[in-house]
């Protein structure tokens, strides 16, 4: 790209291990840019998911027992121990690979968020309800079930469900991870037009649930194995010419 | 080998049937209990019988003191036990790390559940009504059954809570919830069944209790209402160890009527917790 | 914000201080045994204690009457429970159409949930006399009778336990050896009952720690008779329990008299029973816990 976006979010030799010695990252460096999708993929239990809850700090509710090097979001390291959780996860919102609607209504799910944050306003909270719901392609669907229980949702109305109640925070960074493992090619292409149109406006890191996704989807691509990472670089560059051959033996489907 | 195979079915069919033969040994009595009571206890109740004091020393009249102060003292075991309970109960299941003291907490309600009940009332005989001054009080019989069911309430909140999917709490707390709001606003709502259904449960058993308030709170006879926490009271439990032991030539009906009381109390309270549990399942979200 | 902040700190302080509550009640039970009990150790010399004369009135405080009693109908009431108790959990874990299994379960529970004061109740007017003329008795108010109401006690403890370690066991084990070509009546003798044994063994001795500490029903019909059982006979004869001497005694006494003194001892020795038991049950289940984590991970 000739004229890069500006780096969102910095992580520079980023370390780190779980007590039971399970998936782990090995000295991670990777700029992500604002106003792009980067792709992280490779097979399961390379340090995807760990990577993702690490920028939100989402592992600190699990068992962490060492982590080095350097997460900055805007040039602030978000793994400094002063750092506002709260604040954080607001600016950095995530939707998981199973979709988990909280056990209340449509609408309760999406103002859920807000609410905690202060937001007490109803205009403003029908305007946000709408609005993401409009931005997730979910609006058409559920404009009249507003008030019906979240679980009522089929599965993929569920997921983009989840998407927007991430983007009803406003928030500046979306990760996702697999969103789309468990929906049906439909689903599956309506949260990708979906994502396409969001990051004109936020930086959206995708774990996607195949090489082909990862294809479609990413303008940068992150190739990551046993929690290292393989290459880095522009999605056209490094799914056409990989440099590295453990990269090309994956995309080519040689090990899974 | 037909034989053989013949044999094993037989020794199945013979195995099965000291089993069925084994449970039905133990509830058929549970049966005839409730149907004997019932049925010999069913003619003494009367408008009379339950809101009247007693008369001609307890052999005539009603119980009314003794429903009164039952109801009393399941209240206030009430009062104390549930937020001690659920709030141990949370402090388990949300936020006590893996720790030697977490172990001794977990060891400690183990054997509060095994302390004798007796031994309960002397506990609190010793500590609320002399110490504490409180003398022979439903404050003082309240608050040692209140400590009583408190393991019986902590196991099955934390039970109901630990059955919440993690996944809600991972949820809220990424959508910027701090750990608070996510018990309060999330995780405990989808408790709220669970946790009823054990306070029931647990109350139906400290209502029933007779040793922890023997020195406690109980009073043999005592025909006016209790005024304030600190007076002694009548009690339901007591009244029947009254009635069928220590009177001679009581009648046998207001024994058997006592009895039905206390029985119709408890299956009120089975039958309510079954409403709620499965109320509860039909409508749960996850 | 800060206010939230504020709020939810004092609240978490507040569930933390909840959550340690059951170490301090268990601490506060035994020193308040202990202050009201010890003095008996040094008021009343130790040989008396271990004596066989129960006669307070008269300062005889010899405990092994009591103590005796309460072994003749824990033993009795074991040989109701256990067997009972577990071969209902094994109906009700593993044969039990479900219709059967959703009607025994609330039965029990129920039993679990009737005051032992009303078994006491049914066992004077309708047990006691029943067994005395079944039997050629001069009382029905005796160990024996004690025994069937405590085993029926405690049949809802060793079911609910025994049931849930049943549940436990893997469904996995239970097909493969179904595979194997087992019978439904050898996989549960072979593999489910060895594989719960612990849980099994868990459930025995809170269903016995449940008998050593009732009180109502047992005072109620054993005949309240301080004499050291012997021999299989004693099952027939009026006996007196631990409890049950702390039942009926306690309200006649004065306070900080020998006799005050004494009955605490009761307790004290009641209380360390409990604990053994308990703390014995505990570290079975631990150590299967424990196993079951190594195995995960």
């Amino acid at each position: 790209m000739s004229n890069p976006d500006p780096v969102k979010v910095s992580i520079q030799h980023l370390s780190l291990a779980y007590s039971d010695g399970k998936e782990s990252l090995r000295n991670v460096s990777l700029d992500v840019r604002s106003h792009a999708i980067t792709v992280l993929f490779g097979p399961a239990g390379g340090g995807k998911s760990t990577l993702l809850r690490t920028i939100n700090r989402l592992n600190d509710l699990t068992d962490v027992v060492h982590v080095s090097g350097s997460v900055r979001l805007d040039g602030e390291d978000i793994l400094d121990p002063a750092t506002d959780l709260i604040s954080l996860r607001r600016r950095v919102g995530m939707v998981f690979a199973r979709p988990v609607v909280l056990p209340m209504s449509v609408r309760q799910n999406l103002t859920y968020g807000l609410e905690l944050a202060g937001e007490r306003n109803p205009a403003r909270l029908a305007e946000l309800v709408e609005r993401s719901l409009r931005a997730a392609a979910l609006w058409e669907e559920v404009e009249g079930r507003l008030d019906d229980p979240a679980i009522s949702l089929s599965g993929g109305q569920q997921q983009r469900l989840c998407l927007a109640r991430v983007l009803a925070l406003e928030p500046e960074v979306i990760m996702l991870d697999e969103p789309t493992s468990g929906l049906d090619p439909i689903s599956t292409g309506k949260v990708e037009t979906s994502l396409q149109e969001l990051k004109h406006e936020y930086t959206l890191l995708l774990v996607p649930h195949s090489v082909q996704q990862a294809a479609r989807t990413a303008d940068y691509a992150a190739f990551m194995l046993e929690g290292e990472l393989i290459e880095f670089g522009p999605g056209k560059d490094l799914f056409t010419r990989p440099q590295e051959q453990r990269t090309e033996d994956y995309i080519e489907g040689r090990f899974g | 080998m037909a034989l053989n195979a013949q044999r094993r079915r037989i020794t199945q069919q013979v195995g099965f049937g000291v089993l069925l033969l084994a449970a039905l040994l133990t509830v058929l009595p549970i049966a005839l209990i409730v149907g004997l009571i019932l049925w010999r206890g069913a003619p003494a109740i009367s408008l009379e019988f339950l809101t009247a004091a007693p008369r001609d020393g307890m052999k005539a009249g009603g119980i009314l003191p003794a429903i009164v102060g039952t109801f009393w003292l399941t209240l206030g075991t009430a009062v104390v036990v549930v937020p001690f309970g659920v709030g141990a109960a949370v402090y388990l299941s949300e936020y006590a790390p893996e720790s030697r003291w977490t172990r001794l907490i977990r060891i400690a309600i183990i054997n509060l559940a095994g302390v004798p009940s007796v031994v309960y009332g002397l506990f609190g005989l010793g500590l609320f009504v002399l110490f504490l001054r409180f003398g022979t009080s439903i404050l003082a019989g309240s608050l040692t059954l209140a400590i009583m069911t408190l393991p019986v309430i902590i196991s099955t909140a934390e039970e109901a809570l630990r059955a919440v999917p993690q996944s809600f709490r991972v949820v809220s707390i990424s959508l910027g919830g701090t750990q608070w709001q996510t018990i309060r606003r999330v995780v405990l709502p989808q408790a709220v069944p669970g946790i009823l259904t054990g306070v029931i449960l647990g109350l139906e058993r400290a209502a029933g209790e007779t040793a922890p308030i023997l020195f406690t709170a109980a009073a043999f006879f005592l025909p006016r209402l209790p005024g304030s926490p600190f007076d002694a009271t009548m009690a339901l439990p007591y009244h029947l160890f009254v009635i069928s032991t220590q009177v001679p030539g009581m009648p046998i009906q207001l024994q058997y009527g006592t009895a039905a009381v206390l029985l119709g109390f408890v299956l009120v309270m089975n039958l309510l917790a079954t409403v709620v549990r499965s109320r509860a399942r039909a409508r749960r979200q996850w | 914000m800060s206010e939230t902040t504020r709020s939810e700190f004092v609240l978490t302080r507040l569930i933390k201080a909840a959550g340690y509550s059951s170490i301090l009640f268990i601490g506060l039970i035994f020193f308040f045994l202990l202050r009201e009990g010890a003095p008996a150790l040094v008021e009343i010399p130790l040989g008396s204690l271990v004596a066989a004369r129960w006669y307070p009135i008269e300062g005889f405080f010899g405990l092994l009457p009591l103590i005796g009693g309460s072994i003749v109908v824990t033993i009795g009431a074991t040989f109701v429970a256990v067997p009972l108790g577990l071969l209902t959990a094994i109906y009700i874990a593993e044969v039990a159409p479900r219709p059967a299994r959703e009607l025994l379960k609330p039965l029990v529970e129920l039993l679990a949930g009737l005051p032992s004061v009303m078994l006491g109740f049914l066992g004077v007017v309708a047990l006691a006399p029943y067994l005395r003329k079944l039997l050629d008795l001069p009382t029905g108010l005796a160990a024996f009778t004690g025994s069937l109401l405590l085993g029926g006690i405690a049949i809802p403890t060793v079911v609910s336990v025994a049931e849930d370690a049943l549940d436990a066991v893997p469904r996995t084990y239970r097909e493969a050896a179904k595979a194997l070509g087992a019978t439904k009546w050898q996989i549960i003798w072979r593999v489910t009952l060895p594989a719960a044994r612990s849980g099994v063994l868990t459930a025995v001795m809170l269903g016995i720690g449940r008998v050593i500490g009732e009180t109502m029903a047992v005072m109620m019909v054993t005949g309240n008779a301080p004499v050291v059982p012997t021999g299989l006979a004693a099952l027939f004869r009026p006996i007196r329990t631990m409890t049950a001497t702390i039942a009926a005694e306690m309200g006649e006494v004065a306070e900080g008299s020998v006799h005050y003194h004494a009955l605490f001892l009761i307790g004290i020795l009641l209380f360390l029973i409990s604990l053994g038991i308990n703390l014995l049950a505990a570290s079975v289940v631990f150590r299967q816990r424990t196993r079951a984590e190594r195995v995960l991970s």
